[in-house]
């Protein structure tokens, strides 16, 4: 029961008919911790989640979330977990303060502290002025406060929040980044899904998916100290004919162009690659300054992908 | 337990205050029984009344002129085309211009007082059944007025009684059975959609993740809707009392628990509807799959008695049916539901398999 991990997965697997949504899973989520998860949609981020919340029975394999083994009795878990959707899901023709009343009474808030908390969440989730506003009516970003004081209101150890912040600007989204990690200081364990690397960046630990199975996982900087690859960064007049000679270059493994620039990814085996792009580029008669870049977490991500996507 | 009370609690209070503000189904509510009741009380009569008719009278006797006279008298045709002979007659139903021909031929005296051969002829448009009823009901009535001057053998045969409904009037027969027709609609389509409104828009994914229980949910769904049907019950049966002189023969209180027995029946069916329903659409195109059987076969329409052997057996399964033969039991002739427990039981029996199917079907996984 008291283990380090919130939630621990050994091979969770889930099927639809000949598809495979997830593929043999292994994850350790440690407490009071964000855990993110990454991936294109399609990658599984949604099928993992709704397991682990018993929302889908697994195909195979099995999970201890806090420490209730899944598959198994879901109703338990239910109380101990909130769980934030990705499309907003309270009530658009219910103010807020309704909204929230109506969450407090399905999980049975006792009756004396119930008012308390309510008054607690608005508070804290800046909607005193919204109280009595009809979440029809209301922001992205407003609704996505909503959401989240919903979803704790019964103060889980156990948040799920699957993609939070697709429908919200990006002041929303910093300020939505700040309360996570209040809660997570309070030891609210966290599991988010998203699509953005910023947000990906800001977990304690990740793990990126692709086609149903964890391409790669670990810390951040367990990530970038783990590419197989070396990111250089050419600046050039002239990118598309600068990516034409770099793709026939043999170990590169990926170009991407920013704007003038482009990333590229030569794999670590080769030696003095630096050396070897600048010559390229001349002998291509593309004139550019090539230098060696710190990885971010994009090239994480599409080394881990696209490996992964060479293979049969 | 208490818990438990809570959450169906906080269901059911937010199901209401939902219903407060949709304005379109609160109209509903009120709207349909009043639509319907005026639709059905007025124009659907069954007493055939007024059909249009032309005359050819070959004959041109004081006789032939009082056949036509007392004719016209039932009320049952209108005459309003005089004609030479049966071809323009024909040529005029065939038009749609009359639907009953009144034909007298020039022998019209020597047939009467003849026993073998018709004296006169009545063309009827029997594409129409009730037309032809009208018209066989109007050959009745000939026979007796004319006879009775020249023929001693045309006494009438039967004397018809009618019990309960002495005025003959549709709305004494019709009303009843709308309180089951308007509650088989609206509550059947108001929780069927209920549920699929709320997976439609995305509550549902909130839901099934929380604490709340299946039967929590089903039942905080239905109760809104069985005071709102009480309150459809209240309009109809005041409205067929002012405006058609409805009666409730029997007690008052029998009326509105078979009216709870039935709306529960059909709330829970709208329950089973909303779990198979992916979406609102289909939901309502449901429910008008098992609303119309139930108009037609139920014995609202068309009497019980006449419809085939399989017709009846299934409409024994229609809650509707059982509906009707209570509610005309108890307010028409004075019966309590005592005097039906065949029928009660029916109904008790369809909640309670409809129920279990709709909690068992309902689930919390999204598998």
């Amino acid at each position: 029961m008291n283990s380090d991990y919130a939630i621990e997965s050994h091979g969770l697997t889930r099927r639809f008919g000949a598809f495979t949504a997830v593929d043999h899973i292994d994850l350790r989520v440690p407490r009071a911790q964000i855990y993110g998860f990454l991936g294109p949609n399609g990658s599984g981020k949604s099928t993992t989640i709704r397991m682990l919340c018993g929302l889908l029975t697994p195909s195979e394999g099995t999970a201890q979330v806090l420490g209730h083994p899944v598959p198994g009795n879901a109703e338990a878990l239910k109380q101990q977990i909130g769980y934030m959707t990705q499309r907003f899901s309270l009530y658009e023709d219910l103010d807020v303060e309704e909204n929230l009343g109506f969450i407090a009474d399905i999980y049975c808030l006792p009756r004396k502290t119930r008012r308390a908390r309510i008054e607690a969440q608005l508070e804290r989730y800046d909607l005193i002025e919204q109280r009595r506003q009809r979440a029809d009516t209301m922001s992205g970003g407003q609704k996505q406060r909503l959401a989240l004081a919903a979803a704790t209101l019964h103060a889980p150890p156990l948040l799920f929040l699957d993609e939070p912040t697709s429908a919200v600007d990006p002041q929303s989204r910093r300020d939505f980044w700040e309360t996570l990690f209040a809660l997570v200081a309070e030891g609210t364990t966290i599991l988010v899904s998203t699509h953005y690397m910023d947000e990906a960046e800001r977990c304690h630990r990740l793990a990126i998916l692709q086609r149903g199975r964890i391409v790669a996982d670990g810390t951040p900087t367990q990530l970038y100290a783990g590419m197989d690859a070396l990111v250089l960064e050419v600046e050039t007049d002239a990118p598309g004919p600068a990516r034409a000679a770099l793709d026939s270059l043999e170990h590169i493994l990926s170009v991407t162009q920013l704007g003038v620039r482009l990333r590229v990814l030569v794999a670590k085996a080769v030696e003095d690659a630096p050396e070897r792009v600048r010559s390229a580029l001349a002998a291509a008669g593309v004139e550019a300054r090539v230098q060696p870049v710190h990885p971010s977490l994009e090239d994480v991500f599409v080394l881990a992908t696209d490996s992964d996507g060479a293979e049969p | 337990m208490s818990r438990c009370l809570t959450r169906l609690g906080a269901i059911l209070f937010k199901e209401v205050r939902q219903l407060r503000r949709d304005s379109l189904t609160f109209g509903m509510i009120v709207g349909i029984p009043l639509i319907q009741l005026m639709l059905f009380g007025y124009a659907i009569n069954t007493d055939v009344r007024h059909l249009p008719a032309g005359v050819a009278d070959q004959a041109q006797t004081s006789l032939s002129r009082a056949l036509i006279a007392d004719s016209q008298a039932t009320q049952v045709v209108d005459i309003h085309r005089t004609v030479r002979g049966p071809e323009e007659l024909e040529r005029l139903l065939q038009r749609g211009e009359i639907s009953v021909g009144l034909y007298i031929p020039p022998d019209f005296g020597r047939r009467l007082q003849d026993p073998e051969r018709p004296a006169a002829q009545l063309l009827a448009d029997g594409t129409d059944p009730v037309v032809l009823m009208a018209a066989r009901q109007l050959a009745q009535i000939r026979l007796d007025y004319d006879t009775a001057a020249d023929k001693p053998s045309g006494e009438p045969i039967f004397e018809v009684r009618n019990f309960y409904n002495p005025e003959r009037r549709s709305a004494l027969n019709i009303v009843p059975g709308l309180i089951g027709v308007i509650l088989t609609l609206t509550m059947v389509l108001f929780t069927a959609v209920a549920i699929v409104r709320e997976a439609e828009r995305g509550n549902l994914e909130l839901l099934i993740n929380t604490p709340v229980r299946t039967i929590e949910l089903m039942l905080g769904k239905i109760i809104p809707y069985v005071l709102i049907g009480l309150v459809q019950v209240s309009i109809i049966l005041a409205l067929g009392m002012l405006l058609f002189g409805v009666p409730v023969r029997g007690a008052l209180y029998q009326v509105y628990l078979a009216a709870l027995l039935f709306i529960a029946a059909n709330l829970t069916l709208g329950l089973v509807i909303s779990t198979a329903a992916k979406t609102q659409f289909q939901a309502m195109q449901m429910t008008f799959f098992f609303f119309l059987p139930s108009i037609l076969l139920s014995g609202f329409m068309f009497p019980f008695a006449g419809m085939p052997k399989a017709a009846q057996y299934l409409s024994e399964l229609l809650p509707l049916t059982h509906f009707i033969r209570m509610i005309r039991g108890i307010m028409l002739r004075g019966a309590s539901l005592a005097d039906m427990p065949g029928e009660v039981l029916a109904l008790v029996v369809f909640a309670g398999v409809t129920l279990t199917l709709a909690v068992s079907r309902f689930s919390k996984t999204l598998d």
